[in-house]
């Protein structure tokens, strides 16, 4: 048999990433076709569904002229704002609960939680990269907006902002099957969040005694990043790095321990 | 071969934890055939999800060094909303197998015809069970798990089962759950008795059936 292994040897690194590496694969192929399935734009919908939110959130704070204290094209604010949002809020959104509707996977012993939440995270960050990348490229050449001063930074803002959506949908996902409250109360925390993450103003507008308090949002830190890389020359971002990232390494640590804590725990059908 | 070594399972219930299994230990080396004996509710099932890596033991050791099935059932493994096409490339997706292979198989075994293209929500049972089985044999195992598989079918297609499984891979190693003793003496050498989680070896399997037999007597 191909996976044979040699008696008495451990289960080699090699070996056991091929097998995760496949499964995820599955997995992510199986929730395309349970997701979006086979008919009207079936694949395609992976990259309209993010954008339709995003445009449809740009036109109408186009419309009323959203005041966000700054002098920044709209679009581009609406843009950069919106598309981080759907970084944090989608993620976790996805996976939470995943396992408990997925139990019926778990019945091949390959099939591990963690593969599940992967699965779902790289698809998720798939669809909101690729539109918001389509839409700067949209917007830029239909002249809404510049392109982005500093690509390399936006790049490392991006994956940072990822990193942080997806440590939080880890660590959601994980204490979500321990307790159903977690679901309960993350749609509301995501709605009151959305205004306070920093997509609907620039920290630099607020008074410095409230701003300090705001940054202590991890989010604001995710949106100020990408502001600085899109519009740097233009405004003052407030963020650090370093608070986001011990955020990050926090979620994904305790994320993890959760996780591998739950996978002993669970019951496949 | 397979080892476990002194593998305890406790469930978090409503009512605080319950023993399922307590300090099993079990060797199962390649081509041997186990029967494992029990009356209802004496952790037959958990025994055969743990050896089959669905699920891990609470305390104790489980060392695997062959390709182990997952519980062979006439249900479950697959997803309702897929049809059975899909279902076949994604198990063979995950074990690192060729589908188109595989497909070919399925076809010829479960000879569901064109509802091979339909969801499998819309299956009556007798093709589900069809359906699952030849989803089970696509995919080569050096030991096979039985928990209570052939209480469902027509005798036509339970004869065909047999073939595949014990004629066709009579050289692999299986471990089988039944209440059905003749079913059990036609195909194991050796039985194990479980009774409330524990687990007891015996040298054949006359004298495991017989031992419980006499447990299930005795009425405790």
């Amino acid at each position: 048999m191909a996976d044979e292994l040699p008696p008495s040897l451990p289960r080699s690194f090699r070996r056991s990433l091929a097998i995760q590496t496949r499964v995820i694969w599955a997995l992510i192929l199986r929730e395309l076709l349970t997701r979006y399935g086979r008919h009207n734009l079936g694949l395609f919908w992976l990259y309209v569904e993010p954008m339709m939110f995003t445009i449809g959130v740009t036109i109408l704070w186009y419309a009323i002229g959203a005041n966000h204290g700054s002098n920044l094209p709209i679009m581009a604010f609406a843009l950069t704002g919106y598309s981080t949002i759907l970084l944090w809020r989608n993620m976790p959104n996805r996976v939470v609960m995943a396992v408990s509707s997925n139990l019926a996977l778990m019945y091949h012993r390959n099939v591990r939680v963690i593969d599940l939440f992967a699965s779902r995270l790289l698809l998720e960050f798939i669809s909101i990269s690729s539109s918001f990348f389509f839409l700067t490229i949209l917007f830029w050449f239909t002249g809404y907006m510049d392109p982005p001063e500093d690509l390399l930074e936006l790049c490392g803002a991006w994956l940072m902002t990822a990193w942080f959506g997806a440590s939080l949908a880890l660590f959601l996902g994980a204490v979500g099957e321990k307790s159903e409250l977690v679901e309960k109360l993350w749609h509301p925390l995501a709605y009151i969040l959305f205004p306070l993450s920093g997509a609907a103003f620039i920290a630099d507008a607020i008074p410095p005694g409230t701003r300090e308090k705001m940054l202590l949002i991890p989010m604001v830190h995710c949106t100020e990043m990408v502001r600085e890389a899109f519009f740097g020359s233009k405004i003052v971002a407030h963020y650090s790095v370093g608070y986001l990232l011990s955020w990050n390494l926090s979620l994904t640590i305790i994320g993890l321990a959760i996780e591998r804590q739950l996978s002993r725990e669970i019951i496949p059908e | 071969m397979i080892l476990l070594d002194h593998v305890d399972k406790v469930y978090q219930t409503g009512h605080g934890p319950t023993q399922v299994l307590t300090d099993v230990n079990l060797q199962v080396m390649r081509g041997e055939r186990l029967a494992i004996i029990g009356g209802n509710g004496a952790g037959k099932s958990t025994l055969i999800r743990i050896i089959s890596g669905i699920e891990q033991p609470t305390r104790g050791v489980v060392d695997c060094r062959m390709r182990i099935s997952w519980p062979l059932a006439f249900s479950g493994a697959f997803q309702g909303t897929l049809t059975g096409v899909d279902n076949v490339r994604f198990i063979c997706r995950i074990y690192g197998q060729d589908w188109r292979e595989a497909l070919e198989f399925v076809e010829d075994f479960s000879q569901l015809g064109k509802y091979l293209k339909e969801p499998i929500k819309t299956y009556s049972s007798g093709m589900r069970a069809r359906l699952a089985f030849a989803i089970s044999m696509m995919i080569e195992f050096d030991c096979y798990l039985l928990d209570e598989v052939f209480a469902v079918g027509d005798a036509r297609f339970q004869a065909r089962c047999q073939e595949e499984l014990f004629g066709k891979r009579g050289d692999r190693a299986f471990i089988i759950v039944s209440h059905d003793a003749r079913f059990l003496f036609d195909h194991c050498e050796r039985g194990s008795v479980l009774r409330s989680g524990v687990l007891t070896h015996y040298p054949s399997l006359v004298e495991a059936q017989e031992s419980h037999d006499e447990y299930m007597r005795s009425g405790t």
